[in-house]
């Protein structure tokens, strides 16, 4: 990189620290780039003539004489978008007088624990809640695939260099790597680089579906890791942390990132798909919990030993943006259909119980299960690869065989309609 | 006295949207500055002075902010413009109209009028000419939507005054002179459809706070019907993510019986509150076949605006309410999320190094939320009249934990409290808020008791009662029946779990989706309370525990249909008729 001459150039380095590093100057700008011995980093603390920089590549090897450089520039290009600006863009659908405006639309992914259960809509934010050793990437690149995005934009944050590889096998073999844009951030990287992949990959995405309006899909992997770093910004700056040593601004932080998301009048979307790993499936940990504050749902994977499969737990999952669609973009039964299945699988919970601290069970709790073991097999599991009427069908076929009319509490002219006999 | 000379002062350091700043000139604690960025002229509040240090919370980003960047004080504080034609309108938390920019990103740096300056009212004067008066007393009325919007004598103003001037009844423009007002000192003000206030400062003008008494109808039957809220009282929603916290609100927002409504969507999703405002200038208000959006105001700080302007935004809430509460009318505030204001406390509070208290708030926050909440109530104005203020607010726990600090803050100052249940929500019995922990102080008071009775059923607390009683017994030989088995106790134990599961399914339990079923009026909600606690005292003969279960899933059924039906319609008498046959199979006369 050459360096412009009238960028000044400063040495005197006053403090170091893991992550962030303190000189003496007093023209520097808040957020602004600079660049020390060669390396990026950022001015997040002024105090009088004191500047903080923050080092994305780690401040190991950095001397007391470094060479420091002003950019004079804040890291991201479209310093108008990372503002209010969601809000208003959201806004603009109702004083919009222009072209039809175009609204959300359904995003089918085959998967029934997904589409019947928590469908999904262009203009979400959703995360994926997994432990580590759950096959997330896999059912994030099936979405992906099925999702008929224009663009993918994968933000990988420190990922694991096999999973990388995998994502780049399974898109080329797809042909789709043509509308595929990666940011890659590896384990092998540091770590604090991480906190730069997000913002970069939703630059791209806001480019994308702004200036050529396209339906773009962000993938966001993994966001545990982005709130990783951002810890040990914050604890390298004496910032008091909050609940399991996150920054107090956290749920600003991810807020951030995270309200990207949005469908544009004009037709052009960003989706946001990301996963948030927990540490032993606690999700009260502040990571997942704060994001699930502010994401529109969660998806939730869980091994069920019976049926031998991955299903996406249909208890925590939740989509909240599938009102906006089914029963309307979707049959008509599709609400009522979708919440007595999973009550009646909630019910099967109970008759495990029973089971387990060794009671009979009676002839509801033995339908019950049986039942819950058809539905976790025929929709729940990953595998499952249908169009929603089918899902709809397949449930009112478990809802006959396993049940009577009235034990469903679904609408009278809705049974009369689609109950098989 | 010398006009003030502008007050400048300059930035001497910057952490995110903390601003450090020096000026030889006086300050005032919360005075309004702005911070000069080039073009840009970026608000601010001084939040501390320590001797020459100026503490300011900045509430735009601080981006490309310099040392020695110029301030410029303002004298103000925080001020919200009061006036008419707020009604259906979008503001941020600063209360810039949100529709009056056009560009797809909202540019940092860049305000608009509360109000449209253009805009001509039809005024009819209240007072006369020579009448004495105080802050607050109305002046004149224009129709705002359908509200009688009152034009009152400055809150600003203390002592007496002659209206020396009164404009007569006619259409004039928002910055027009309708009145002039002298006092003793002969001080000469002039009063136009507008004002100001500090937002946050509690706008009394009133004679007298009393307690509240009267129920305020939400539609929600989980409320109306075993927890209800007073007019001019105060409740919490605390509840895990995803448990449907907005839903209820957006619920309650829908039926409510107030005049006006005003939403605070406080650093929560920007997509959620987008729903509003599409959906409402649909909606027909059932109380008045209006538009709901003409009863609404918004006030919009969703999660991707500024931090700062998120504490600022609860406040011109509650100021806007207590505007039009002075008028006589009853209002409600929906506050969603009380804890994303409470965070940007923390944040500010950390940035400050204060002493935090505990999980990092500040030592105060129980103060805050306490001073926050008395600005509801419902009060006797000076002419007589009332009005009131109905504040709810959604409490966002963190790990769902009902013992952190906001959580507790606020259930020291909310008379009412909604827990949403993680475990209700994930069986979809919604809304989720849990019977039997959720309660209502106002259920208790002899005020209130008088007027359900009078106005719902001379019985109704009684049978408030009764059916709390049923959903605990309920819940009680449920667990019964889970450590010792379905044999393991009497046959009466799976009657009576069945009968708290029919309460539970038909009263609790309302689909915020369904046309029908969402909306229960009160008169309806008295009927179904009636009837379910009939059926519920009623004695059946049963074989065996299996056939108690068949039967009340029978009920149940027939009952949620009764639910999905339009009120003593065709088909309401109808299922009604069934149930009977069904209920003789097994009822002993
Ligand atoms: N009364 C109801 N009827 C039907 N569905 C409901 C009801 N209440 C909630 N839900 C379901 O629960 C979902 C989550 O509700 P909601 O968004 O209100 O949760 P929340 O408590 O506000 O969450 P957060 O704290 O994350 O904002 C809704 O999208 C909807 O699917
Ligand atoms: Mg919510």
């Amino acid at each position: 990189m050459k360096y412009q001459a009238f960028q000044p150039i400063f040495h005197k380095i006053t403090r170091i620290n893991k992550a962030t590093c303190e000189l003496r100057c007093n023209m520097a700008s808040y957020d602004e780039l600079a660049i020390i011995n060669g390396r990026l980093a950022q001015v997040v603390k002024i105090v009088g003539d004191h500047v903080t920089l923050q080092v994305f590549s780690g401040t190991d090897g950095i001397p007391t004489d470094a060479e420091v450089i002003f950019t004079g520039k804040p890291p991201v290009l479209k310093v108008s978008t990372d503002l209010a600006g969601r809000f208003l863009n959201a806004y603009g659908k109702p004083i919009d007088n222009g072209p039809e405006v175009q609204g959300e639309s359904l995003i089918p992914t085959g998967i029934a624990g997904i589409d019947l259960n928590n469908t999904l809509v262009t203009g979400q934010k959703i995360p994926f809640f997994a432990d580590p050793e759950q096959p997330y990437n896999q059912v994030m690149a099936d979405v992906a695939l099925r999702a008929k995005a224009d663009r993918i934009i994968l933000g990988g944050i420190g990922l694991q260099h096999d999973d990388y590889l995998f994502y780049k096998n399974i898109f080329e073999n797809a042909g789709a790597i043509d509308r595929i844009v990666s940011f890659i951030n590896t384990t092998e990287d540091p770590s604090i680089e991480r906190l730069l992949i997000p913002d970069m990959a939703l630059t791209a995405a806001e480019y994308f579906a702004v200036d050529r309006n396209e339906k773009v899909l962000v993938l966001l992997t993994d966001l545990t890791l982005y709130c990783d770093a951002l810890s040990i910004v914050s604890n390298n700056m004496d910032q008091i942390s909050s609940k399991d040593n996150m920054p107090a601004s956290l749920y600003s932080d991810l807020a951030r990132l995270y309200e990207k998301a949005v469908q544009f009048p004009s037709g052009g979307s960003i989706t946001i798909i990301a996963v948030t790993t927990l540490s032993g499936g606690d999700i009260t940990h502040a990571i997942p919990d704060n994001t699930g504050y502010i994401t529109e749902g969660q998806l939730f994977l869980r091994r069920d030993s019976e049926i031998g499969k991955t299903i996406v737990d249909p208890f925590r999952s939740l989509s909240r943006l599938k009102q906006l669609v089914i029963g309307k973009k979707t049959r008509e039964d599709h609400p009522q259909v979708m919440n007595t299945a999973v009550r009646l699988y909630s019910d099967s919970a109970n008759a495990r119980t029973k089971l387990e601290n060794g009671f009979d069970l009676n002839d509801y709790d033995k339908r019950c299960l049986s039942y819950a073991k058809e539905y976790s097999e025929k929709l729940l599991a990953i595998d499952v690869n249908v169009g929603i009427d089918d899902m709809l069908n397949t449930s009112w076929e478990l809802f006959a065989r396993y049940f009577k009319k009235e034990e469903l509490t679904i609408r009278q002219d809705l049974v009369d309609k689609y109950w098989k006999n | 006295m010398t006009t003030p000379s502008i007050k400048q002062g300059k930035v001497t350091g910057i952490i995110s949207n903390l601003v450090m700043a020096v000026s030889d000139e006086p300050v005032a604690q919360n005075e309004i500055c702005y911070i000069g960025l080039g073009e840009e002229q970026l608000l601010g509040e001084v939040i501390k002075v320590i001797g020459k240090d100026i503490f300011i919370q900045c509430f735009e980003s601080t981006r490309g902010m310099k040392i020695g960047n110029p301030i410029r004080f303002t004298n103000d504080m925080l001020e919200v413009t009061l006036g008419p034609g707020m009604l259906s309108k979008i503001y941020d938390g600063l209360q810039n109209d949100l529709k009056k920019f056009d560009t797809l990103f909202l540019r940092r740096g860049i305000r608009s009028d509360a109000l449209d300056t253009e805009s001509l009212w039809h005024f009819k004067p209240l007072a006369e000419q020579g009448q004495r008066v105080h802050a607050g007393d109305w002046l004149g009325e224009v129709i705002e939507k359908a509200i009688p919007h009152r034009i009152m004598v400055p809150f600003k103003l203390s002592g007496s005054y002659i209206i020396e001037k009164l404009v007569p009844e006619g259409s004039y423009h928002l910055n027009d002179v309708l009145a002039v007002l002298t006092n003793e000192a002969k001080e000469k003000v002039e009063v136009k459809f507008w004002q100001k206030w500090p937002v946050k400062k509690t706008l009394k003008a009133y004679s007298e706070k009393v307690r509240p008494f009267a129920m305020l109808e939400t539609g929600v039957r989980i409320i109306d019907s075993l927890i209800p809220i007073a007019e001019g009282g105060t409740g919490f929603i605390p509840g895990p993510f995803g448990t449907g916290k907005t839903v209820l609100q957006h619920a309650i927002s829908k039926q409510a019986a107030a005049d006006v409504i005003i939403f605070a969507a406080c650093g929560e999703r920007a997509n959620e509150i987008v729903d509003v405002f599409t959906e409402f200038p649909e909606l027909d208000d059932p109380h008045t076949g209006g538009k709901l959006m003409e009863r609404t105001i918004i006030i919009a700080n969703t999660s991707n605006m500024p931090v700062a302007a998120r504490e600022a935004s609860v406040y011109t809430a509650m100021t806007i309410a207590e505007y039009y509460r002075n008028m006589g009318l009853k209002v409600l505030i929906l506050a969603d999320s009380t804890s994303r204001w409470a965070q940007a406390l923390r944040e500010m509070s950390n940035r400050l190094e204060e002493l935090p208290g505990p999980d990092a708030f500040p030592m105060d926050l129980t103060a805050v939320i306490a001073n926050f909440y008395a600005r509801a109530g419902y009060v006797y104005l000076n002419n007589g009249k009332t009005g009131s203020i109905t504040f709810l607010g959604t409490v966002s726990p963190s790990g769902g934990n009902l013992k952190e600090p906001v959580t507790e803050a606020t259930k020291k100052s909310a008379r009412c409290f909604y827990a949403l249940s993680q475990k209700r929500a994930d069986q979809k019995r919604y809304p989720a808020v849990d019977p039997t922990e959720s309660y209502s102080k106002y259920l208790e008071y002899p005020e209130m008791q008088n007027y359900l009775h009078e106005h719902i059923s001379p019985r109704w607390t009684e049978m408030v009662i009764r059916a709390k009683d049923i959903l605990l017994r309920g819940r009680e030989v449920y667990d019964q029946i889970n450590i010792l088995g379905d044999d393991g106790v009497p046959l009466n134990y799976h009657v009576q779990f069945w009968k708290a599961e029919v309460i539970d399914f038909v009263i609790l339990q309302q689909d915020a989706f369904d046309s029908i079923d969402a909306m229960t009026p009160i008169e309806r909600q008295r009927f179904m309370l009636e009837h379910v606690l009939q059926i519920c005292q009623m004695e059946f003969d049963f074989k065996g525990f299996e056939e108690v279960a068949t039967f009340f899933k029978r009920i149940i059924n027939n009952l949620k249909q009764l639910n999905y039906s339009r009120y003593e319609s065709e088909e309401f008498n109808k299922i009604l008729e069934d149930q009977k046959l069904i209920i003789n199979e097994k009822r002993i006369a």
